[in-house]
């Protein structure tokens, strides 16, 4: 086991580097960093000093040296708009995103897993291609648009909902419903071919050769089992509700990191989209790693694997 | 056929059709059988042969693509084919019960192997949750799992194949049912198991007047096993009858093909006898008798017009033109079918 | 007695909108948009980035205060929408196919070389490939438009740049099964170089997945690109994009102009959903093995 675990962490440590690289060599390699890095309008002896500050005078693997350290010790550079810390800034946000994901991650499950279900025990039948109809719909409208079309009707001409902010639980229902609708569909068609597996499987022609219930069947030797895929599906999906949640939040100005980014680019705040961009692949590896070791420690065949 | 018998089966049908109705499988085609109480009955074909389909029909439990076209399948003199889902659902798992291949696929790997024992008992027995249990641990205890109050608790991937065999027994003889159908229930297992697991299955026939009808490609547990034999071929019965008769005396070219084809000890440098050729397309079965192509003693009949059952002896059936009665007394038979002459 | 198989005929049926296999109705859909994105300048009834003042904000002919004249309205600054729905079509059209183009080729010749020179070249990509799937691809995007300033041409790029990875996993799994095949190791005896092996013997194979997996991704290229547009790190205004439409159109949301947003969205529903039915069928056809992308 513990092999295990520090093969994974070491090959998340590379992942880390690696991202860390990435993300600095196409800032420097692009253009003229300092231009980046100064706030919009700035003059020439202002970025002369941006310059010196950054040390962009320097060999790159020097750079690159003070670039880790600040990572490392929390320093991911100062927004101007706020004029606070990357890092402060994203910490406060993060929970509201990870809020809004977690409702539309369990809205996705509510809707997607049962009309999955329902789509392979009746599959053929109407169900089954209402379910399909439904799958593609959610697949292809973009999630930015049915939150949009959500406030026009929503609150607009029923004046039911409020269309932006994050007051009170009835602000996050739309939002979650635009973000989690995809998912839905995902979720949806995964449950449904899951489970025709797992209906045509040995143990389920056994339980039907015992006599049971139809119901008891699919509700019991069937349902366990075809969820599995999906749960692993859910929790890579998790991860990427958060970030893909940007155009979302800005929609309905839900603020959360998605929003964060949205306000760095609109305002030219170099140093909080470089800082986003960063915390957010190295949370994806942290969540992967821990996700892994999980794995792990409740499956024991896994740990073989190593 | 004998009356009385506990499963009767007459000239029944079950053909797949695919979802454009343009192929037809005849996987089962006017089979005829029949099994007593306490009777072993064996049913021998190679894969292809339908012998899976027709343990399915008799459950009725075929997939959405196959349907039984005709025949009658009388149990206790019910018919089946005349019982509706509700009717058939309480009899599979209490009247009539099924141990399939492989027990590792067919335990869910998700449930405790107590859980899945005492189920059948639960839905069928109306058992509370401690009666079932506690039969279960009595029938891990019958089919001879030591320490069943531990085992009852473990997962079926925490024991060996002959084990989980055992448990799947377990399960079919739960309801204590009238028949028992075993599909290749040995196949998947070692050989020094496979011995164990026979006996076991004869002690619980003798010890609860099961009626066993057992599915097999394997003629040496036919012989110690059953009463009676039926050898498939494309979908059809082609010999039927006890087993003793027709080990010594086959009357089908094929029965004696296979017959031939077990190797024997003791004679050394004897080349492995196999049948030549492949079962035929089910799709598209040849004219006349399914297995001329193959047949060493073919004659030109043979290709044209299917043989039907005949008697070559006490309580036996045959389809092939050699044992119909007329045919058997002529000397001379043309081995290779393009040297027959015309029609007899 | 004839033992032939007896054909039962069962009726025939008719499922959804295809005919026989092919799904006429998406194909028609993304061959109007493609027709329309190409015949712009003919079929666009006015210049789409040309607005009166005057007549902003105008409903479309069905509605109170519309007119025959902007069929389907005019935006904040009186634009007309039809004509920048049309305009949008060739946007999508472009920056979409030839995003696919710059992903699938970069991907393709990048997973060939992984998958079949291995050791430390295939270490190298792999790497790579798995540091640009940690950074979720929106992100991603994002960052590298801040990063060059947004163009249609640099849209371009950067999307090839970002979705490239698919393409490569698939590729070279692909690549690692046929090597082991018989023609390719007939080609190695017979002494063609590496680099001819992989350009006439593994390329032509691995085309179809390729084909399969562009069809599947221009519907997440589209959205992609109209995202970016929404964001205002797209396709920069005042050429129509129909992301960059919906942005606009937030505008005039909250005082009930729908048409500004329902209609843009309705397009790229229409495009990425004819785009993902034809992949859907091109998979079940080419490459089933495709299923769980």
């Amino acid at each position: 086991m513990r092999r295990f675990v520090t093969k994974r962490l070491g090959y998340a440590v590379l992942s880390l580097f690696l991202l860390s690289l990435t993300i600095f060599l196409l800032v420097r390699v692009t253009g003229d960093p300092a231009a980046l890095m100064a706030e919009p309008g700035a003059s020439a002896e202002q970025l002369a000093a941006i310059r010196k500050n950054l040390g962009l005078d320097q060999p790159l693997w020097i750079q690159y040296g003070s670039f880790m350290a600040n990572f490392l010790t929390g320093d991911l550079g100062h927004s101007f708009y706020y004029n606070a810390p990357v890092l402060d800034l994203y910490a406060a946000r993060l929970p509201y995103s990870l809020l809004l994901a977690a409702v539309a991650m369990a809205f996705s499950l509510l809707i997607g897993i049962p009309s999955g279900i329902l789509a392979a025990v009746r599959v053929g039948t109407m169900w089954d291609g209402a379910g399909k109809v439904f799958a593609l719909l959610g697949l292809s409208m973009p999630s930015f648009w049915i939150g949009l079309v959500m406030i026009l009707f929503f609150s607009v001409y029923l004046g039911w909902l409020p269309s932006s902010g994050a007051g009170t639980p009835l602000h996050v229902i739309m939002p979650a419903f635009a973000l989690g609708w995809y998912f839905a569909a995902a979720h949806m068609r995964l449950t449904r071919s899951s489970m025709l597996d797992v209906l045509g499987s040995e143990y389920v022609k056994l339980a039907r050769l015992k006599g049971l219930p139809e119901s008891l069947v699919v509700a019991k030797h069937a349902f366990k089992n075809a969820l599995i895929p999906v749960i692993t599906l859910a929790g890579i999906n998790l991860v990427i509700m958060i970030n893909v949640a940007v155009v979302v939040e800005t929609v309905f100005a839900w603020p959360g990191i998605g929003r964060l980014l949205y306000e760095g680019i609109s305002f030219r705040d170099f140093p909080l989209v470089q800082g986003i961009v960063l915390l957010g692949g190295s949370m994806i590896v942290v969540v992967n790693l821990l996700v892994d070791i999980l794995y792990a420690v409740v499956d024991p065949r896994i740990r073989l694997e190593a | 056929m004998t009356n009385g018998a506990l499963l009767e089966l007459v000239k029944v049908s079950t053909h797949y059709v695919s979802s454009r109705g343009a192929r037809v499988v005849r996987a089962v085609d006017a089979v005829s059988l029949s099994v007593d109480a306490g009777e072993t009955l064996g049913i021998v074909g190679e894969s292809g042969s339908g012998k899976s389909t027709l343990a399915l029909t008799i459950m009725r439990l075929l997939p959405p693509a196959a349907h039984i076209v005709s025949g009658q399948m009388l149990l206790d003199g019910e018919d089946l084919l005349q019982k509706s889902p509700a009717e058939m659902r309480h009899i599979r798992g209490k009247r009539i019960a099924m141990i399939l291949q492989d027990p590792m696929a067919s335990l869910n790997p998700l449930f405790t192997v107590g859980n899945q024992v005492a189920e059948p008992i639960r839905v069928h027995e109306d058992a509370t949750r401690a009666n079932a249990w506690r039969r279960a641990r009595e029938l891990l205890r019958a089919v001879r799992i030591p320490s069943p109050e531990e085992r009852v608790l473990q997962y079926p991937h925490e024991m060996s194949g002959g084990m989980r065999q055992r448990i799947v027994g377990a399960i079919g003889i739960s309801c204590e049912p009238q028949l028992l159908i075993a599909d290749e229930p040995t196949t998947s297992l070692d050989l020094t198991i496979q011995a164990q697991y026979l006996h076991l299955l004869r002690e619980l026939q003798r010890a609860h007047g099961l009626a066993l009808i057992f599915i097999t490609h394997n003629l040496g547990i036919v012989a110690k096993m059953c009463d009676t034999i039926a050898v498939m071929y494309a979908g059809r019965i082609i010999e039927y009858g006890p087993v003793r008769d027709i080990f010594r005396s086959p009357a089908h070219p094929y029965t004696q093909a296979l017959l031939n084809s077990i190797p024997r000890l003791g004679d050394p440098g004897q080349r492995l006898a196999a049948i030549d050729g492949q079962p035929p397309d089910p799709a598209n079965p040849p004219a006349g008798c399914a297995f001329a192509p193959r047949c060493m003693r073919a004659l030109a009949r043979c290709h044209i017009e299917a043989p039907p059952e005949s008697i070559p002896g006490d309580g036996r059936t045959a389809r092939c033109w050699l044992a119909t009665p007329d045919l058997s007394r002529v000397a001379h038979l043309p081995h290779n079918p393009a040297e027959a002459g015309v029609l007899s | 007695m004839n033992m032939r198989a007896t054909a039962i005929a069962l009726p025939s049926r008719i499922a959804g909108f295809r005919l026989g296999d092919f799904p006429i109705f998406p194909a028609l859909i993304l061959g109007g948009i493609l027709f329309v994105a190409i015949f712009a300048d003919w079929l666009s009834p006015h210049d789409p980035q040309l607005g009166s003042l005057r007549l902003r904000f105008r409903p479309p002919v069905f509605q109170a205060g519309g007119s025959w004249e902007h069929v389907l309205g005019t935006d904040h600054l009186g634009r007309d929408v039809l004509s920048r729905l049309i305009y949008g079509a060739r946007v999508s059209v472009v920056v979409g196919f030839t995003a696919v183009v710059v992903a699938g080729v970069l991907g393709t010749v990048l997973g060939i070389v992984s998958g079949y020179l291995g050791r430390w070249v295939d270490q190298v990509i792999m790497r790579i490939t798995d540091t640009w799937l940690a950074l979720p691809a929106l992100t991603f995007a994002i960052f590298l438009a801040a990063i060059v300033g947004p163009s249609e041409m640099n849209i371009v790029i950067i999307l090839g740049a970002v979705y490239w990875t698919r393409y490569a996993r698939v590729v070279r799994s692909e690549v690692l099964s046929m090597k082991e095949r018989e023609f390719v190791r007939l080609a190695i005896v017979a002494g063609c170089s590496k680099w001819t092996i992989m350009r006439r013997h593994i390329l032509p194979n691995v085309l179809n997945s390729a084909i399969v997996l562009g069809t599947l991704m221009l519907g997440v290229v589209v959205v992609a690109e109209a995202s970016l547009s929404f964001l205002g790190v797209g396709v920069p205004p005042p050429k129509p994009a129909w992301g960059l439409m919906l942005s606009d159109g937030k505008k005039g949301l909250m005082v009930g102009y729908w048409w500004l947003t329902v209609l843009p969205g309705l397009c790229i529903m229409l495009m990425v959903l004819s785009a993902n039915l034809l992949g859907d069928w091109l998979r079940d056809k080419l490459d089933p093995q495709l299923r769980q992308l």
